[in-house]
């Protein structure tokens, strides 16, 4: 079961976020400027039919087998983690609570905002700015966080996490 | 001011930062 839950959890945890985290440094690092140059250029549909809502599906489900892989992997020491509990649980509680709030600008603040940047959703011009400027700093955001987050990840066990921390 | 996330290495070089507060943070509450 130990096998199941560690080895297999974390393989799950590491691939699905490196799934996640690989298609936010595609939107962020490629597509931005991409699209931008496409747009000028006439040429930017094809990207947003094709492309963003396909890259856009992997991406959110993505980011929620990581989160709950995470979750599983934390098992009952969960509360140890996000409550900061136990001395060997703070540097994967702050990895855990950054990851959760990338979560959560995925769900509520960049998705929603792309359905109406791609059409999937009906909304004006004023709108559509103001969703894809949304979208975007939610993007811009979760690459910011993304950083710490894979230091607290990779720092936060055995071997890692003491010569981090000493501890 | 510039909002550096409009910025793709401003974005970066602000995560680098908030990398080492916490670190420091999180090291200082371990008291390592």
């Amino acid at each position: 079961m130990d096998f199941v839950h560690y080895a297999l959890g974390r393989w799950v945890h590491i691939g699905a976020g490196v799934m996640w985290i690989g298609l936010l440094y595609y939107f962020n690092f490629v597509n931005a400027a991409a699209a931008k140059a496409a747009t000028a250029d006439g040429t930017a549909a094809g990207i947003s039919r094709h492309v963003m809502p396909r890259a856009l599906l992997f991406f959110r489900w993505a980011a929620v087998i990581t989160w709950v892989a995470g979750a599983l992997l934390l098992g009952t020491r969960l509360p140890d983690a996000f409550l900061f509990l136990s001395k060997a649980y703070v540097p994967i509680g702050v990895g855990a609570w950054l990851g959760t709030i990338m979560l959560f600008n995925v769900w509520v603040l960049i998705w929603p905002n792309q359905q109406k940047v791609l059409g999937m959703k009906s909304a004006d011009d004023e709108a559509k700015i103001k969703a894809r400027r949304t979208a975007f700093l939610a993007s811009r955001i979760n690459t910011l966080l993304s950083i710490p987050t894979l230091f607290f990840m990779s720092a936060s066990g055995g071997l890692f996490r003491a010569a981090y921390f000493s501890f | 001011m510039k909002n550096p996330l409009d910025s793709l290495w401003g974005t970066v070089v602000s995560g680098l930062v908030l990398t080492v507060i916490l670190y420091l943070l999180v090291r200082s509450v371990m008291g390592g």
